[in-house]
């Protein structure tokens, strides 16, 4: 079985990717919405913005959130003095740098199962005195519901599994911010630890097999009865 | 009751620029498919903007390009017809029904959900799925959400168009018996020359984006 250090790394990163999960669901709703539905100006700016963690190397980008909300970064030092929030070599900032990672393949899932919902329903909502807000709550997001499980799903896989800008942003410090992966890295890097290498590979596998067969399974119960025969 | 639409809009090949003021409380709209009869729903419906022009009903100016006035459509309560129903996939035959009711569950309501199930022969539908539904009784029930919303105006766009003959004549007496029940004003489009001879006392026909004369017969 797995020893107390690896046990601590699995639910360090069950923890890191829940957090990155909820935290960032609503955001990529929002930013799936948005481009999904709306044409204006600077919509292919927020579009780049959106993928860029999806291409720029992860180093890079943890990078970036150690400039940005370092203790001493601008976003960083503002909101520790306003609300105490650090994230520099703590969980919270394994979650935001998975968080950030899996962003752009959440918005991509959610936005795709909004583009499939028919726009004249809404239409149709908004002539029975439905404002935009409460016909995207009522008929949009349930209707595109099996899509943003998906997406959620597939965000916590990626969380789950994110190395480089968690290890550039918070380091790999055992209890800390050693998640799962940078346990794994860790135990390759030193004679004999192959066993535990082993072990964390297999509880990976696991994990995400599991994330699959639970979002397959959700979306197989939401989506009886919704299809048009 | 009055009825004021004077709009104008283009839109690529197509341009739209009618006219239509009256007193009569059921106006049809007949003409051709692509005339432009849904474009003037969907201005009077707030659902697409008129280019210029004005809409008032009863009174109340829904849009004003002169004075900047658009009335955004949740706030309008016209009820709509659609052609294909757009029933609302994810939630049963009640819960379409009383979609608008609930929005404005404080507000006056215009008849109850036994009413209107009662006029338009819909009470046994009431706990279905609309997926299970017949062309006829999705259109009842379309009916029966937008009355159930009380709206100040009724717009309905070929609600026939979709059915075969026989559920056409089947489902018409209960269009009668909708503009009878209700003092509502109604727009009716169709092509179906019959169909609004039966239902408006006013047919404005269009043909082409404008409002023609009738061809003499």
């Amino acid at each position: 079985m797995l020893s107390q250090e690896e046990w601590t790394a699995v639910l360090l990163s069950l923890r890191v990717a829940l957090c990155a999960t909820l935290f960032g669901l609503p955001p990529a709703m929002g930013a799936a919405y948005v481009l999904a539905r709306f044409r204006f100006p600077g919509r292919a700016l927020l579009n780049t913005l959106v993928v860029l963690p999806l291409v720029l190397p992860p180093v890079v980008t943890g990078y970036l959130l150690l400039v940005l909300f370092g203790r001493r970064g601008p976003i960083g030092h503002a909101l520790e003095s306003c609300c105490g929030i650090v994230f520099s070599f703590r969980w919270t900032g394994a979650a935001l740098a998975s968080g950030i990672m899996a962003f752009p393949l959440v918005v991509r899932a959610i936005r795709l199962s909004i583009e499939a919902v028919d726009r004249r329903l809404e239409a149709a909502a908004a002539t029975l005195g439905a404002n935009p807000v409460v016909a995207f709550g009522t008929v949009t997001l349930p209707l595109a519901l099996p899509g943003v499980i998906a997406g959620a799903v597939l965000g916590f896989a990626k969380a789950l599994g994110e190395f480089g800008a968690t290890i550039t942003f918070v380091s790999n410090i055992p209890g800390q911010t050693q998640t799962l992966p940078l346990a794994l890295y860790a135990y390759t890097q030193v004679p004999g630890g192959d066993a535990p290498t082993l072990r964390l590979t297999i509880v990976s596998v696991l994990l995400a097999v599991g994330a699959v067969a639970v979002s397959e399974w959700l979306i197989a119960r939401l989506t009886i009865g919704d299809r048009q025969p | 009751m009055s009825i004021l639409v004077e709009v104008a809009l283009a839109r690529g090949d197509f341009t739209l620029d009618v006219s239509i003021a009256t007193e009569n409380r059921v106006i049809a709209l007949f003409g051709p498919s692509g005339a432009g009869k849904t474009s003037i729903l969907d201005i009077v419906a707030g659902l697409s903007r008129a280019a210029r022009g004005r809409v008032v009903i009863d009174g109340a100016v829904l849009q004003d390009t002169a004075s900047g006035i658009f009335v955004p459509p949740h706030r309008r309560g016209i009820g709509y017809v659609f052609q294909e129903g757009r029933l609302f996939p994810h939630l049963s035959v009640r819960r379409n029904l009383l979609y608008g009711a609930w929005l404005r569950r404080r507000q006056r309501q215009l008849a109850t959900l036994d009413e209107v199930t009662d006029l338009l022969a819909i009470g046994h539908l009431v706990g279905r799925d609309v997926k299970r539904l017949s062309g006829g009784e999705k259109q009842r029930v379309a009916i029966g959400r937008a009355l159930l919303s009380a709206p100040r105006m009724l717009l309905l766009d070929e609600p026939l168009a979709a059915l075969d003959d026989a559920r056409k004549k089947e489902t018409l007496p209960y269009i009668e018996r909708l503009r009878d029940a209700f003092a509502l004003p109604m727009i009716y489009v169709s092509h179906n020359r019959a169909e609004v001879e039966r239902i408006a006392t006013e047919i404005v026909h269009v043909a082409k984006g404008r409002i023609v004369r009738p061809p003499t017969k």
